[in-house]
């Protein structure tokens, strides 16, 4: 028996053919323009929040993240998105399920719908859910100028992210590996548990990633609705807003570098996954 | 005992998957589902695991009726064309899967992982990943999970589908030699005849929903049941009224008590073998015979393209039908 | 077993979504109903869950701004559509979004190709960098923007400035802001598109004589169609609609560098509401619009490349 025992990854391998190509001069030159364009519009803008941040010494910094305002605004901003992104990480998965493995007229139509809040302006988002959740509700709920506001609005811009990358998951998720599942003695929900939940949780971890980075910088959502109360309502992205307008960039920038810290902790995580999954395959 | 299948009907909408199969398969041995695609067979087998629900009809597994027993109760292994690996678990880890949720004691489910992954030869990859194993391992490792839970039945689904054509036959002589070792009533669907002829005890030849043929290789081969039979199992040409083998016609450059007679129109050399198109100068039947013979015979009866040539068909070959 | 003649009867029947399986699972039609053999109560359960909670959350507020927006007829449309402040704000967001949208356009093609195709170092760092603007706070991109280009104490403002150029508290910072709020969308779209479809199709046009600019054309082009167009209408949408950094960055002067979005908070907050409504409701309609055609003529199986 002649079985290509000694040669395991070969054929994994061997499957993946280098697509990419090293720099031509004529790409070389397209990138030096896309680097700068880059650099100018994202790279060198957010770097000097960071040295403008350093730049008042630490002592600024620490003044600025005590300030019982701030540590309010941080606290309140950070729990509401770690909240809202629990949830997210619920309802989004259940619903990409729906969507998926779900038919029933008028389905297509809900695929609109869940993009909606990606394509809302925020600023339309905080009026809308005025409009039902605000002083005329018609359902009888005022939530505006407390804290299920923020609460709500960050549910409402937040919502696509899970579901938008959990979908294309399921959709590829292999029948034939619930079937073997299934074949193998395991019930429904031992299946969904052990089989198909694992394979979606790199998707469903993205997704929470970007959910919360969306709901600790969320500001336009919140202008109309949460009334920005000081130590009760006021988010992050606001009081950064605030010392703006004080003329005290260098406060600003410190809250600014936490948020961006953040969210580049969010994108790492991302990389990471992203990673991991490309290694399973 | 083995399997009992009675009056099993199926139909997607108005297409007819299956039309009353009746067929009992013997215990202990290797049987062949063999059939073109679309022809019922993988239906027939997903029946028998129930992961799909007939219309009508029995399923008696091992003397028990379970026709109405859902797929995770059954004790039935299948093995999927595409592997239907468990991405995010080791290879052990998917080997021990039917175990675990049969919750055998720790040390069991280890033992019995380490001596199925030795009988598949995958022992040094039990902590690869399944992205990391080609194909051939996969779908060995599939087997191996597959025969774990001690299936009363292994049902395979096109097991080596997947495969390119070397790892396929290596493969195929394995699977019949673990046959010989653990002696699981196994039932696998294939369309590739001589897969299923060289590997099954039994063959069932399964087309349009129904069953054309039962038998044993030789008996299908040599005493096929119908046209579609014959010409599934192997090529056949047509010599004068009858379709035969292109291995079974007697050739010559001599003037004979021959059944045709025409130039070899077409050479076609594969290996030890010689491929000939022979066009005949009856007017009733023009339609080029195919005829193939072994590169000592073409030496020895001193053929060439150009030649004319006689044909009959071989001493002891019955002419299989019209 | 491969096809299914009768797929849809099959469907109502057996399974509940056949004709989304993708790649390797096409291969068995009408099996799959075996993985579900019937709807129990939870798909039910789950069905309902899902579409009061999208009704709830999205689906009633969104309409009641529809309704709020026709209250009196057409009048707040009319009182929004006469006032110079919201035509002129309107007016600024549709030029500052299509030069947003441009630029992210030809950005996002070339960055895209050059990430899938080509190899560099600090590709995989860029790759990385370029998600970054859709987790920054758009009050940390007024920031950022600000002290960079800021009029007098920015990095690059007072040179720029004493050039001619206002960048801050100007249009271009405004179209700045908004092109970086939403320079990732177009990327995300058509990378995942360019790697699945590989290198093969623009080998073989290469082969044939096709030289780069017509392979992109002819070959390129057309496989990322899609794609392109999604990421162009979710651009479009996030650039009418940024309102964060360019509260910041424009400075919010009525009728000269105020955007629609900043009318609708004003007219709001200057209890004009049926402005706001009617002003939220075009920037809606559009956005909203152009994602409804986007979705309903993008060919189902596209996003799998082939």
């Amino acid at each position: 028996m002649t079985l290509d025992l000694n040669s395991p990854t070969g054929a994994a391998r061997k499957r993946r053919p280098r697509s990419a190509t090293s720099l031509t001069r004529s790409s070389g030159l397209g990138l030096g323009i896309a680097l700068t364009w880059f650099s100018l519009l994202v790279l060198i803008p957010l770097s000097l929040v960071v040295i403008q941040s350093i730049d008042g010494g630490w002592e600024t910094f620490r003044q600025t993240l005590t300030n019982p305002q701030t540590a309010a605004a941080l606290r309140l901003t950070v729990t509401q998105a770690l909240i809202v992104t629990a949830i997210n990480v619920v309802m989004g998965t259940l619903i990409a399920w729906v969507l998926v493995r779900d038919d029933f007229p008028g389905k297509r139509l809900l695929e609109v719908v869940i993009d909606i809040p990606f394509a809302l302006p925020t600023i339309v988002a905080g009026l809308v859910l005025l409009s039902l959740y605000g002083p005329d509700s018609p359902l009888g709920v005022n939530v505006a100028n407390t804290e299920r506001s923020v609460f709500l609005a960050l549910l409402f811009v937040t919502l696509p992210f899970v579901v938008r990358t959990v979908q294309p998951v399921l959709m590829e998720l292999d029948k034939d590996v619930e079937e073997a599942a299934r074949s193998l003695g395991a019930s429904r929900f031992t299946t969904v548990r052990r089989i198909i939940l694992p394979s979606l949780a790199p998707a469903i971890t993205a997704g929470a990633a970007l959910s919360f980075a969306r709901g600790i910088s969320e500001y336009g959502s919140l202008v109309l609705l949460s009334g920005n109360l000081p130590l009760k309502t006021e988010v992050a992205s606001v009081r950064i807003l605030t010392y703006i307008e004080n003329g005290n960039e260098a406060a600003a920038a410190s809250v600014a570098t936490i948020l961006l810290l953040v969210a580049l902790a969010a994108i790492v995580l991302l990389q990471v996954l992203s990673k991991w999954v490309a290694r399973r395959g | 005992m083995g399997i009992e299948i009675r009056g099993i009907n199926k139909n997607f909408g108005d297409f007819v998957a299956l039309e009353d199969i009746n067929l009992s398969i013997p215990s202990g041995q290797l049987t062949a589902l063999l059939g073109p695609s679309g022809g019922g067979k993988s239906t027939l087998l997903r029946i028998i695991a129930g992961l799909e629900t007939s219309d009508s009809g029995t399923i008696e597994i091992e003397g028990n009726d379970t026709t109405n027993v859902p797929a995770q109760k059954r004790n039935v292994g299948f093995v999927f064309q595409h592997y239907a690996a468990f991405k995010h678990m080791t290879v052990a880890k998917n080997v021990a899967f039917g175990l675990e949720i049969r919750k055998k004691p720790k040390d069991e489910v280890k033992r019995r992982v380490d001596e199925l992954l030795r009988l598949v030869h995958l022992e040094q990859f039990s902590h690869r990943l399944p992205a990391q194993l080609s194909g051939g391992q996969r779908q060995r490792m599939a087997l191996a999970r597959a025969l774990a839970i001690e299936p009363s039945v292994l049902l395979l689904d096109e097991p080596f589908g997947a495969l390119d054509a070397k790892v396929r036959k290596e493969l195929r002589n394995w699977l019949r030699r673990l046959h010989d070792e653990v002696h699981v009533t196994t039932v696998f669907v294939t369309h590739d005849q001589e897969e299923a002829l060289e590997v099954s005890d039994s063959l069932v030849v399964i087309n349009d929903g129904r069953i054309e043929q039962i038998g044993s290789p030789d008996d299908l081969y040599d005493r096929p049941a119908s046209d579609f039979v014959l010409s599934f199992l192997g090529p056949v040409t047509r010599l004068g009224d009858h379709l035969i083998r292109p291995h079974d016609i007697d050739i010559t450059r001599y003037e004979h008590a021959a059944t045709a007679r025409g130039r070899i129109t077409r050479w076609t050399r594969v290996g030890f073998e010689i491929r000939l198109e022979v066009t005949p100068d009856d007017v009733l039947h023009p339609d080029p015979i195919q005829v193939v013979v072994t590169r000592s015979e073409a030496v020895a009866l001193q053929l060439h393209e150009g030649d004319l040539v006689w044909l009959r068909p071989r001493a002891g070959v019955e002419e299989l039908s019209r | 077993m491969d096809d299914s003649p009768t797929k849809d009867t099959v469907n109502l029947k057996l399974s509940p979504e056949p004709t989304k399986r993708l790649g390797k699972g096409l291969r068995r039609g009408p099996g799959e109903g075996g993985v579900r053999p019937s709807r129990g109560a939870g798909t039910y359960f789950r069905r309902l869950l899902v579409i009061t909670y999208l009704f709830l959350l999205i689906i009633w507020p969104v309409s009641l701004v529809v309704q709020k927006t026709f209250d009196g007829g057409l009048g707040n449309l009319q009182t929004a559509l006469s006032d110079p402040v919201v035509t002129g704000a309107l007016q600024l967001t549709v030029i500052v979004a299509l030069w947003a949208v441009a630029i992210n356009t030809i950005f996002g093609v070339g960055i895209s190709l050059l990430l899938v195709r080509y190899d560099f170092p600090g590709r995989g760092v860029l790759s990385a960098l370029i998600d970054l603007p859709l987790s920054v706070s758009p009050v940390v991109v007024g920031l950022a923007l600000l002290l960079a280009y800021g009029g007098t104490n920015g990095t690059f403002g007072p040179a720029l400035e004493s050039a001619g150029l206002q960048v801050a508290f100007a249009t271009p910072g405004i179209i700045m802001a908004t092109a970086f709020v939403s320079l990732p969308l177009v990327i995300r779209e058509i990378v995942p598109v360019l790697q699945e479809i590989g290198t093969e199709q623009e080998q073989a046009a290469r082969s044939l004589g096709a030289g780069p600019a017509q392979t992109f054309r002819r070959i390129t082009l057309p496989s990322i169609k899609w794609a392109l167009i999604y990421g162009v209408v979710l651009s479009l949408a996030r650039a009418l609609g940024e309102f964060g950094a360019v509260k910041i960055v424009s400075g919010n002067v009525a009728l000269q560098t105020q955007t629609a979005t900043l009318v609708v908070e004003q007219k709001y907050q200057d209890f004009e509401q049926g402005s706001a409504y009617a002003t939220s409701f075009l920037l809606a309609l559009i956005a909203v619009a152009a994602l409804v055609v986007v979705t309903f003529l993008r060919p189902k199986d596209d996003t799998d490349g082939d």
